[in-house]
């Protein structure tokens, strides 16, 4: 069996940014898995701009993003397979793919990075009832049929969900010519980054319509209308609220969800909030030398952030392949407290921390002038003053070494003090 | 001129042009849809019933347990997903343990093996995750479950390599009588025919009405289902219904052949016989009884929910029969439950039914009864898999991700006879978009094999029904690059 020191699985932006990084710290032998026809991932189909703000500190499309690091991957001679899916990954860190050139081929690896990505939440997921016509995407799929494909899939549309995918579709249908006749979100407030509501939907005076969901889908062969009614605080839709748009499309965008068949037929310790791994301060899995990065471990807002995790991967995985990573170590577990939804990594073992250590974590409301605390028990080890803080941005709360080093016990907790509402 | 021209290219239709396709006997099978089984065929329960709840002496007593006696070696024939894995139908209290005793002694009476009734501990020995409230099961264990539209693709096949043609989005609007037999309008032409065999499902009223005096009335019949992630696949492992009573039938949760997991149907008379939509109404009501028999139903992982419509009569009976006024035109209507169980039966009894009135056609000698199966790639060894991928490369380019289906096996579904031309009928044969994304990933790759394959635009590919477009157009910078290659393709020529 052909064997590698590190094999990574997804060649999207953070499978790249892991097989770059762990290539730095020394690992000759990499191999990067993509089951797409090009390296990149969904950064190829985002091409407006807006990534790189922080990892480059300037605007780059999606494909420029994606360009950056597949360069610095050919240059450092990183080998890659395109077109190839994997097919099974087992605790021992074996890796079964196929693809038309080798046909079926296993190969070991000392360490495994998982960089997945995740897919779409669908229609079917949502059960939003009506007819099945044609004309109902998810906001990603009509994103590649306009963007990869060179194809429009309607003119007349309404979007559910205010995620950023379906933030920028709007913009992206409304350039092409369709009309978008409103953007409908459930919750009472977007899920999106601000900055998208701005330059996607104000910018072209597209209603977004909150604390609004989709009732019914009316068409036999193709989408006619849409149905739509306003929701109450428990998110039902009030009756006498209807309101229907004439359309040929509906687009939908809500929510992704991190893809993990292979992790769990793998046998890895999935946390049920992020939908991805469970991973500790390496970016290490509940199986020994198996890596996570990126959307596969939670649904990241910026790329950049994918990025910055995915180096962490890289960084440790080579430590694993060196034997450096100390494993046989009791870990402090980080627990989501009072308004914080979960916490990336759920695990910290301090002995493998080099200075500092970054936690990202979500939000579970719209908060203003709000407090993240950061305690064990009843010991404050870190306090940090927020004026916004919304689910739909990613926040991340750094720990010193001193920080760290301060923990005696087995968990710390993450926990929201709201001072005003 | 054709001997049979049989209307309908549901899972009846097809049963019984593949057992014509046994005897020289030149048969047609016309359909308005764009592809097989595209009625009441694809969106049902999916079960094989054991037959203990039809009345003695109704043509469905009849059919459904010489049907269902007939599964195996049919889809063995046929290479089609076929589980035996038997059904409950559970009670709650006295009452209900009363009717499965009733049920019970019709069930002998139809003549169904090894039917039992289970006390509670056999129950939840059998199906731990069932309510602790179940006081008792009627087990049936001859009960099974099926790919309905898998079926009747390959019985269409089957039939079609055999010698019968298949017409596809086509509308039969006008039937003669003629001396002959019939002159059938179907689309833009005019086909003669000895016999006609109307299994229009939903439409056999207006199609018996084209030359006969209404006789009957179709009353469409809907039931809404959720369909679950394949993760939840075993939570029940067989067909588990609740005691009839006289607030209704309840609903049946049951695994799928492909291993997931479904609930439904509901049911609703309706007046349109097109009205497949689900309702917010009906969906909730599925939630409310699943509940009361599966507490803890993972409801969460649900992938689609569908509706399909029953073509039911007043008389509650299928319908069988020769029209008394136009000799030679056979009525086979009202095929609702048990007509999935019952079909390869009735392929029979319409094929004797047709010998008394023909009397009689020669054999077909050439007559093949197996047909190759579906490759499905995932489920072969390591070994299989290799070497496959080295006869035809094709089957190492995985397209969809989520029901792990290659190229291959999409190239093979397209090329067969009576073979998928759209989205939907790649998702019924191959599985592709059939998984937890809904095709969100596969869509449009599958789109694009499928244009290359039948060598169309690929602006023409729809989802389902003719009209049920995907795609609007080229995007501007599309269209200006179509433009200048166009223009590079005209000075070319100069």
């Amino acid at each position: 069996m052909i064997s590698y020191e590190v094999v990574i699985i997804g060649g999207g932006p953070a499978g790249l940014a892991a097989a770059i990084e762990a290539k730095n710290n020394g690992v000759n032998n990499i191999l990067v898995i993509e089951r797409d026809r090009e390296l990149g991932g969904i950064l190829q189909q985002c091409i407006h701009n807006g990534f790189g703000l922080h990892v480059f500190k300037e605007e780059l499309t999606g494909p420029e993003y994606a360009e950056r690091f597949i360069d610095e991957l050919k240059k450092q001679g990183i080998e890659y397979k395109l077109d190839t899916m994997v097919l099974d990954i087992t605790e021992d860190r074996q890796v079964s793919m196929i693809n038309t050139l080798d046909g079926f081929l296993k190969v070991e690896a000392k360490a495994v990075i998982l960089a997945m990505g995740c897919r779409e939440r669908t229609r079917g997921a949502i059960n939003i009832p009506g007819t099945r016509a044609s004309g109902i995407f998810t906001a990603g799929t009509a994103q590649r049929f306009a963007n990869m494909e060179g194809y429009m899939v309607g003119k007349d549309v309404v979007i559910l969900g205010s995620g950023d995918i379906g933030l920028i579709m709007a913009r992206r249908m409304t350039l092409e010519g369709a009309k978008v006749h409103a953007v409908v979100e459930l919750l009472p407030f977007s899920g999106g980054l601000t900055r998208n509501i701005v330059q996607c939907l104000d910018d072209f005076e597209i209603p977004l319509l909150l604390s609004h969901t989709v009732t019914n889908i009316i068409g036999k062969d193709r989408v006619e209308e849409i149905e739509i009614a306003q929701v109450d605080e428990k998110r039902r839709p009030i009756p006498g609220t209807e309101e229907r748009f004439k359309c040929d499309t509906l687009l939908l965008s809500v929510g992704l969800i991190p893809e993990n068949e292979l992790s769990k037929s793998a046998g890895i310790e999935l946390d049920p909030i992020t939908g991805g791994p469970v991973v500790n301060e390496s970016m290490e899995t509940s199986i020994e030398g198996i890596f996570a990065c990126g959307n596969v471990v939670h649904v990241h807002d910026l790329v950049d952030w994918v990025t910055e995790e995915s180096r962490r991967a890289g960084k440790n995985a080579a430590k694993y392949v060196r034997n450096q990573l100390v494993s046989k170590v009791e870990p402090i577990v980080t627990i989501a407290g009072k308004g914080v939804r979960y916490i990336v990594p759920q695990q910290i073992r301090i002995k493998n921390v080099e200075g500092k250590l970054d936690l990202m974590l979500r939000v579970d409301n719209v908060y203003h002038g709000a407090k993240l605390i950061i305690a064990e028990n009843d010991r404050l080890i870190k306090s940090i003053k927020k004026s916004h803080l919304a689910p739909g941005e990613m926040e991340s709360i750094t720990l010193s070494a001193k920080d760290l080093e301060g923990i005696t016990g087995k968990e710390i907790t993450v926990a929201l003090q709201v001072e005003e509402v | 001129m054709y001997d049979v021209i049989i209307i309908g290219a549901g899972i009846i239709g097809t049963a019984i042009a593949r057992e014509l396709s046994k005897y020289q006997i030149k048969t047609i099978i016309v359909d308005k849809e764009n592809d097989i089984a595209n009625g009441t065929t694809k969106a049902n329960s999916a079960i094989v019933h054991a037959g203990y709840d039809a009345k003695r002496g109704t043509l469905k007593a009849e059919t459904n347990v010489a049907g269902n006696a007939m599964y195996e070696d049919l889809c063995n024939e046929l290479g089609v997903p076929f589980r035996r894995i038997g059904s409950f139908v559970v009670g709650f209290n006295e009452e209900d343990m009363s009717t499965l005793n009733e049920l019970y002694q019709e069930g002998v009476d139809n003549g169904v093996p090894n039917l039992k009734i289970l006390n509670k501990k056999q129950v939840k020995e059998m199906e731990p995750n069932l309510s602790d409230e179940i006081m008792g099961a009627l087990y049936a264990p001859s009960a099974g479950i099926v790919g309905p539209w898998e079926l009747a693709i390959a019985l269409a096949e089957n039939a079609a390599e055999n010698g019968v043609e298949i017409l596809l989005n086509t509308s039969v609007t006008a039937i003669e009588k003629n001396e002959e037999g019939f002159l059938v309008t179907a689309g833009d032409q005019r086909l003669k025919t000895k016999y006609i065999i109307n299994c229009a499902g939903l439409f056999a009223d207006e199609i018996n009405n084209m030359v006969n005096t209404p006789s009957f009335k179709i009353l469409p019949h809907r039931g809404e289902y959720n369909l679950f992630d394949k993760s939840v696949g075993d939570y029940v492992k067989r067909v588990i219904f609740q005691t009839p009573t006289k607030h209704g039938k309840g609903v049946l949760v049951l695994p799928t052949v492909h291993g997931n997991l479904l609930i439904g149907p509901t049911s609703d008379f309706i007046d349109d016989p097109e009205a497949t939509e689900t309702t917010k109404e009906g969906l909730q009501s599925l939630k409310e009884k699943t509940n009361s028999v599966v507490p803890n139903f993972p409801f969460h992982t649900v992938i689609t929910s569908f509706a399909g419509l029953r073509a039911k009569v007043a008389t509650n009976d299928f319908f069988i029969e020769e029209s008394k006024e136009s000799k030679g035109f056979i009525n086979v209507a009202a095929i609702d439950s048990p007509g999935l169980s019952a079909a390869p039966a009735i392929g029979e009894m319409v094929t004797k039914l047709l010998f008394g009135i023909a009397g009689g056609f020669d054999l077909n000698l050439s007559f093949n009864p197996t047909r190759r199966p579906n490759i499905n790639f995932m489920v072969l060894s390591d070994e299989e898999k290799a070497e496959l991928i080295q006869r035809d490369p094709r089957y190492g380019r995985v397209i969809c991700r989520c029901e792990s289906v290659t190229e291959g096996e999409i190239v093979d579904i397209i090329n067969r006879k009576a073979g998928a031309t759209n989205l939907d009928a790649i998702k019924r044969r191959a599985r592709a978009g059939a998984g937890r994304c809904q095709g969100g990933f596969c869509g449009p790759r599958v789109m694009e094999i499928l244009a290359r394959e039948l060598n169309v635009d690929i602006t023409s590919i729809v989802k389902d029904s003719k009209e049920s477009y995907i795609l609007t157009g080229p995007t501007k910078s599309n269209k200006n690059q179509e433009h200048s290659s166009q223009l590079v393709a005209v000075s070319l020529d100069n």
